[in-house]
């Protein structure tokens, strides 16, 4: 079980052929993710790594009935290569490449959202459940299979989460990095619907940062539809204002986004907030019993 | 990446968006040239700086004759501004804009920036002109005017026209803010700005409207595409360490306490600065070392943290995923044979081949290295060192 990706998943990878993209390909393929195949424009007809090649998304979609993309290309090239995959019937794309113009993003959005498909990410370590696929850049061996769900905008931290979650004697359903970009393709209430329906998942932890509002739109949904319980880490609680942390959207604008304003919204909905990046994994064993 | 006043406007200008006659100019004979060229009866003089609340600090002053644009100039070129956004130490203007000073009717705000809720370019208008958005925000909040643009459809008309009526304008004026609104919003996008903002925007006796300050961002990300924005980019603005950091792909922001991070990954890098403040300690620095750190980076690191003075222990927090924690220890050893740690250094390394990576470090026997076995415990040891505990 978990949420949107499991060992049924027919995935592709666009940019296959790449050297990052084979690598972590070949991560993945070790994982025991059903990769079917790869994208690589002008390589179609090729194999690569035991598996075909194809010129177009929609080709590969043709000859090996993919639902799942993995994109690794580069930047310039990202935001096509999303759309590519919508228009060609992937059901859900994750794309790991950083770097991509907000405007490009807002556009591969709307055209993702109209086509009825998911978008995980961009600039983000993707989608792993665990024993069953890892779609993503993420250490599979960290993912130990258990009942949470991790949703996270960032990458390190979701490893470190997961990891105090799996010594806590716990386990993972589906943990997801969503990416800290201005705009991203999946939010914290896109998953948490996912996750509340998930018979698997028994409790989910969430990690934000500064910057936006989606930490405070999550609060709100938990506070009116979830009843599995849920912790919270806000990252960027010593942030100063108006410097960018790393990842392009965690930024304390004027006096909004901040780590505070986060933590009391959540809070307020009943999530159990942790102050201290450390004890996500006692926490979740608190909420849990 | 920010850019200059003188330069916003000349985007401005190249797309149609109003500006008061004006030029820039590096030295006295440019200064007062220029305010010859500009036929006007006064002028003003404006520090070009990258940070907001120039006037307050003494940067725009107003001239009503050669002579004494000669003698603002003088003291404006060379001197440290200082203002809220600039810190206590200023920054130094090197250059300044000379401009007409135009008869005002009433002056408004105009900003266009991305929504981040609605995924979309918004734009905020205000009657408050030359107050700070954010203060008008905060005191009258009936006095702000927003309206999201969906990028499917692009800026249209009734867009003006709901703004212009919030903002009480008769027709002629109406008519007139809508061209100049959708000229800023072609700009906004073509060139893929995150943020314009004009404050004051000012309604002239003639009923059009003129940009009287210009602020501009871009998207760094969008950069790649934009040469001739690229080109604008003033490094002198930045801060020299975080642009030598970023040269090695290091992401690296000076704060004011005594406890050095240095992280892979940015959030876990934000985390860890929380942590040390949990445990009592101050961070020194925001730095994230990217996901493949190597000997080399990590060398770099440890430079760059130690040249700031305050900096009295380190505390390397890293998670290891696909990046294995044995070859940075190693390069952690490294780094410490070619450049002189003299502060003690607590690492803490987890993950992918943590066991081997603490091992490699212990039989080091460098006194300067302690080892820690999670993220608190790590926190911990460095603030006590940090304390000389």
């Amino acid at each position: 079980m978990g949420i949107l990706v499991n060992k049924n998943s027919k995935v592709i990878v666009q940019g296959f052929t790449g050297k990052e993209a084979t690598f972590h390909a070949e991560q993945c393929i070790e994982y025991g993710t059903n990769i079917v195949g790869g994208v690589t424009p002008g390589k179609g007809g090729q194999i690569h790594l035991e598996r075909p090649v194809f010129s177009t998304v929609k080709d590969a979609v043709d000859h090996t009935g993919a639902d799942t993309s993995l994109i690794l290309v580069p930047p310039f090239f990202a935001a096509d290569a999303i759309m590519e995959a919508a228009d060609a019937g992937i059901k859900v794309i994750v794309c790991i490449s950083e770097g991509i113009p907000t405007l490009d993003v807002m556009y591969a959005k709307m055209y993702v959202t109209k086509k009825g498909a998911v978008l995980i990410g961009p600039n983000c370590p993707g989608i792993i459940t665990a024993g069953e696929a890892k779609i993503g850049i993420m250490p599979g061996s960290i993912f130990k299979k258990g009942h949470v769900g991790v949703i996270s905008k960032s990458g390190t931290l979701t490893y470190e989460a997961a990891n105090q979650v799996v010594n806590a004697g716990l386990g993972i359903t589906t943990a997801i990095g969503i990416g800290g970009d201005p705009i991203i393709g999946s939010t914290f209430i896109d998953l948490l619907k996912r996750f509340e329906e998930d018979l698997e998942t028994h409790a989910v932890v969430i990690i934000g940062e500064i910057g936006g509002d989606l930490e405070i739109q999550a609060a709100h949904y938990i506070k009116d539809h979830m009843k599995k319980p849920v912790v919270a880490f806000i990252a960027g609680q010593t942030a100063p204002k108006g410097k960018r942390m790393g990842h392009a959207g965690a930024i304390i604008a004027g006096s909004k986004g901040t780590a505070q304003e986060k933590m009391s919204a959540l809070e307020h909905a009943g999530v159990r907030v942790c102050k201290s990046p450390a004890d996500i994994g006692q926490a979740t064993i608190e909420v849990l019993s | 990446m920010n850019i200059h006043e003188y330069q916003a406007k000349q985007l401005f200008k190249n797309y149609g968006v109003t500006i008061p006659h004006g030029k820039m100019a590096e030295t006295l004979d440019q200064a007062v040239e220029a305010a010859q060229k500009i036929d006007s009866e006064k002028w003003v003089v404006k520090a070009q700086v990258h940070a907001g609340g120039r006037g307050k600090g003494g940067g725009v002053k107003i001239a009503s004759s050669l002579k004494e644009v000669k003698t603002i100039a003088e003291n404006m070129l060379g001197m440290k501004l200082v203002t809220h956004q600039t810190g206590p130490k200023g920054k130094l203007v090197q250059k300044i804009y000379i401009e007409e000073v135009a008869p005002i009717k009433k002056e408004y705000y105009l900003g266009l920036v991305l929504d981040r809720t609605a995924e979309m370019p918004v734009m905020i208008a205000s009657t408050e002109g030359g107050m700070e958005i954010e203060k008008v925000a905060a005191e009258f909040p009936d006095k702000i005017i927003k309206i999201r643009i969906d990028p499917l459809i692009g800026f249209r008309n009734f867009h003006g026209v709901m703004l212009a009526n919030g903002l009480g304008l008769d027709k002629i004026q109406s008519r007139n803010f809508t061209q100049f609104a959708r000229a800023l919003y072609s700009l906004y996008k073509e060139k893929d700005a995150s943020l314009i903002e004009i404050n004051p925007l000012v309604l002239k006796e003639d009923d059009t409207f003129i940009a009287l300050d210009a602020k501009i961002n871009f998207d760094d990300n969008a950069l790649f595409r934009h040469p001739d924005i690229l080109e604008m980019r003033d490094l002198s603005e930045e801060e020299p360490t975080e642009l030598e950091a970023s040269n090695f792909n290091l992401n690296y922001i000076k704060l004011d306490g005594n406890v050095g991070c240095m992280v892979n990954g940015a959030g876990l890098a934000m985390s860890t600065m929380d942590i040390i403040k949990i445990k009592g300690g101050e961070p020194a620095n925001f730095l994230d070392v990217g996901g493949d750190a190597s000997a080399e980076t990590v060398a770099k690191g440890f430079e760059i943290i130690l040249r700031d003075k305050n900096v009295k222990a380190i505390f390397v927090n890293i998670f290891g995923g696909i990046v294995r924690c044995d070859r940075i220890a190693n390069g952690i050893l490294d780094a410490a044979k070619e450049i002189n740690v003299s502060v003690p250094v607590v690492v803490r390394l987890d993950g992918t081949n943590a066991d081997i990576a603490l091992e490699i470090l212990q039989k080091a026997h460098i006194p300067n290295i302690i080892t820690a076995h999670s993220l608190a415990d790590g926190a911990e040891k460095a603030v006590q060192a940090a304390k000389g505990v």
